[in-house]
């Protein structure tokens, strides 16, 4: 596999220039994990307004997988209700898992990600922000990664 | 490279070609392997004593009275005694078998700590330390109500045996500390150590899983307590290696694990046990492994361990002064002379897992991560960094790839 089928222009962009990059002082939920393989840290923080995402930003460090993943979730699910939400951290999941067939109408600049699954190492990176997006909804504070060794 | 320093075997080019794997290619690119520190490769002999055994002398040890058991008997013993010559072990009772060096810190901690600690003696470990150098201590300390205590590395990596000793009391009973650290090749001052915590009343055990492949080592004359090895870091199998321990303290110990070949006499209410080293020696060992072991240990007296460590050296000098060359910066120490070949370093603010992704491309074999050794990655101030290590099959020709790719790495990543 050649390094650009990997490194897509959209990761690359999404890792120098995150998105909604920024702390969010009084967030109703928020959680924070790291992944002790690599060192990869993500705080996710969310407000909601009626059932829906009416905000959410993230910072973390680590490399250019796990924060570009980050960054791209919160364009992915800003706005959206829970289900909805659920339904998008369902359909990456499959997608890492190489179990759902990702095409660009339904996952959008998310699709850039999909050469990681090749890397089952780096998929901990791109669903590290995920986890932490889940976990927040579900109002659960801090946890740690899970990853061995 | 080494004909200045006398008479020398040493012929890197000849001994790449022992190696059968370094002749494949990775994504299409020749495989530059700089990982050794993780785990070495095996040359073509080693491979072929493996399958000769199973070939020909497969059987169990010990319990079997037939030519085949006598065969491997031999050969497994025979592996024991080349290990102790190797390591300058007076006597080859005094080398056990284990896993390696994880196995081996958790047999000492066990058998030795739980038997000899008392609540509030202290173990002192390095902040080098790898983390089955840590662990297996807390464990112990948390059962036994000992207690554990840290010693800081200095700023340039290296550790003082003055700041050791100041650390030292009379509740001191163990210091664990590396030979040679895995991250940034600092070797600790292991023989004047030695003496410093004979002087307490303590005992030291050393680490030696990168320290053993890599120089020549006598625990005679460094006058060590215990001293662990691991067999795949040196041109062996995985899950070979042993402990080298002193006889009056392998005498002294509780067994660690309980089962066949370890006792004497079984009975319902008590056990007795043989004496050191098959005390140690619980179940079927790994035969085969700690045979190839012994075939490693071959080659590298073939070299010469003092050949093998002036080759590395030279190529670890080499590496870091072509890593600073193009803006990379090196942790640890920067002189050869008091380190090994493990040279971990970050370059222009590239993730390390993202720098190894793109050198795994280019066929170099890199490690990004902590290394199991998060404590030293906190002193760091790094969530974690990418390591190079050297071996006898790796020539500057590999430094130069792993500068290529990296500044390709470089231009990748915009950096």
């Amino acid at each position: 596999m050649a390094l650009d089928e990997l490194y897509k222009e959209v990761i690359l962009d999404h890792y120098k220039n995150p998105r909604n990059k920024r702390e969010m002082p009084g967030a109703v939920l928020q959680c924070s994990k790291n992944n002790p393989l690599c060192g990869d840290e993500i705080t996710v923080f969310v407000n909601e307004d009626d059932g829906t995402i009416a905000d959410v930003s993230f910072v973390g460090q680590g490399c250019s997988i796990s924060q570009s993943s980050a960054s791209m979730m919160t364009e992915t699910v800003a706005g959206k209700s829970r289900d909805e939400v659920e339904a998008s951290i369902g359909a990456f999941r499959g997608m890492m898992a190489g179990e759902v067939e990702a095409d660009e109408d339904s996952f959008g600049e998310l699709v850039a990600l999909k050469g990681v699954v090749k890397y089952p190492v780096r998929v901990k990176c791109a669903v590290l922000a995920w986890d932490v997006l889940q976990d927040a909804l579900a109002g659960e504070g801090e946890a740690e990664g899970s990853a061995p060794h | 490279m080494t004909e200045q320093r006398g008479p020398s075997t040493f012929d890197v080019e000849r001994v790449k070609r022992d190696f059968p794997i370094l002749s494949r290619t990775s994504h299409g690119k020749r495989l530059v392997y700089l990982d050794s520190a993780n785990t070495s490769q095996k040359p073509r002999s080693v491979i072929d004593t493996i399958t000769e055994y199973y070939e020909r002398h497969n059987a169990n040890l010990y319990r079997a009275v037939y030519e085949l058991a006598e065969e491997a008997t031999a050969m497994f013993e025979g592996a024991r005694t080349k290990l102790a010559t190797f390591i300058g072990a007076p006597d080859p009772d005094a080398v056990v078998f284990t896993r390696g060096t994880t196995e081996s810190i958790n047999l000492i901690a066990n058998a030795w700590g739980r038997r000899f600690l008392r609540e509030g003696d202290e173990i002192l470990f390095s902040e080098l330390e790898h983390h089955s150098n840590i662990v297996p201590w807390q464990l112990v300390a948390e059962a036994t109500g000992a207690v554990t205590r840290m010693v800081p590395i200095e700023d340039d990596g290296t550790l003082d045996a003055e700041r050791i000793e100041g650390m030292m009391t009379d509740r001191t009973k163990v210091l664990a500390i590396s030979g040679q650290s895995n991250v940034l090749g600092t070797m600790p001052a292991i023989k004047r150590l030695a003496a410093s915590a004979h002087a307490i009343g303590a005992i030291i055990v050393v680490d030696g899983a990168q320290l053993v492949p890599h120089n020549p080592v006598d625990v005679t004359g460094l006058n060590v307590d215990f001293l662990t090895i691991s067999g795949h870091k040196m041109l062996g199998p995985t899950a070979s290696g042993g402990l080298y321990g002193r006889l009056e303290l392998l005498d002294a110990m509780a067994p660690f694990l309980g089962g066949g070949e370890m006792i004497m006499e079984v009975y319902p209410d008590h056990s007795t046990y043989k004496a050191p080293p098959h005390k140690f020696e619980a179940g079927t060992m790994n035969i085969a492994e700690e045979i190839g072991l012994a075939s490693a240990i071959d080659y590298l007296e073939g070299l010469g361990m003092e050949n093998v460590r002036d080759h590395e050296r030279e190529l670890t000098a080499y590496a870091i002064e072509a890593l600073g060359s193009i803006g990379a910066t090196v942790y640890g120490p920067k002189d050869p002379d008091v380190r090994g070949g493990a040279v971990s370093f970050w370059y222009k603010d590239i993730h390390p897992h993202d720098l190894a992704q793109v050198l795994d491309q280019e066929g170099v074999c890199v490690r990004p991560g902590h290394h199991c050794a998060q404590v030293l990655m906190r002193r760091l101030g790094v969530p974690a960094t990418t390591r190079a290590s050297f071996y006898v099959y790796n020539t500057p020709e590999d430094v130069d790839a792993l500068i290529a790719a990296l500044e390709k790495a470089g231009e990748f990543f915009g950096a």
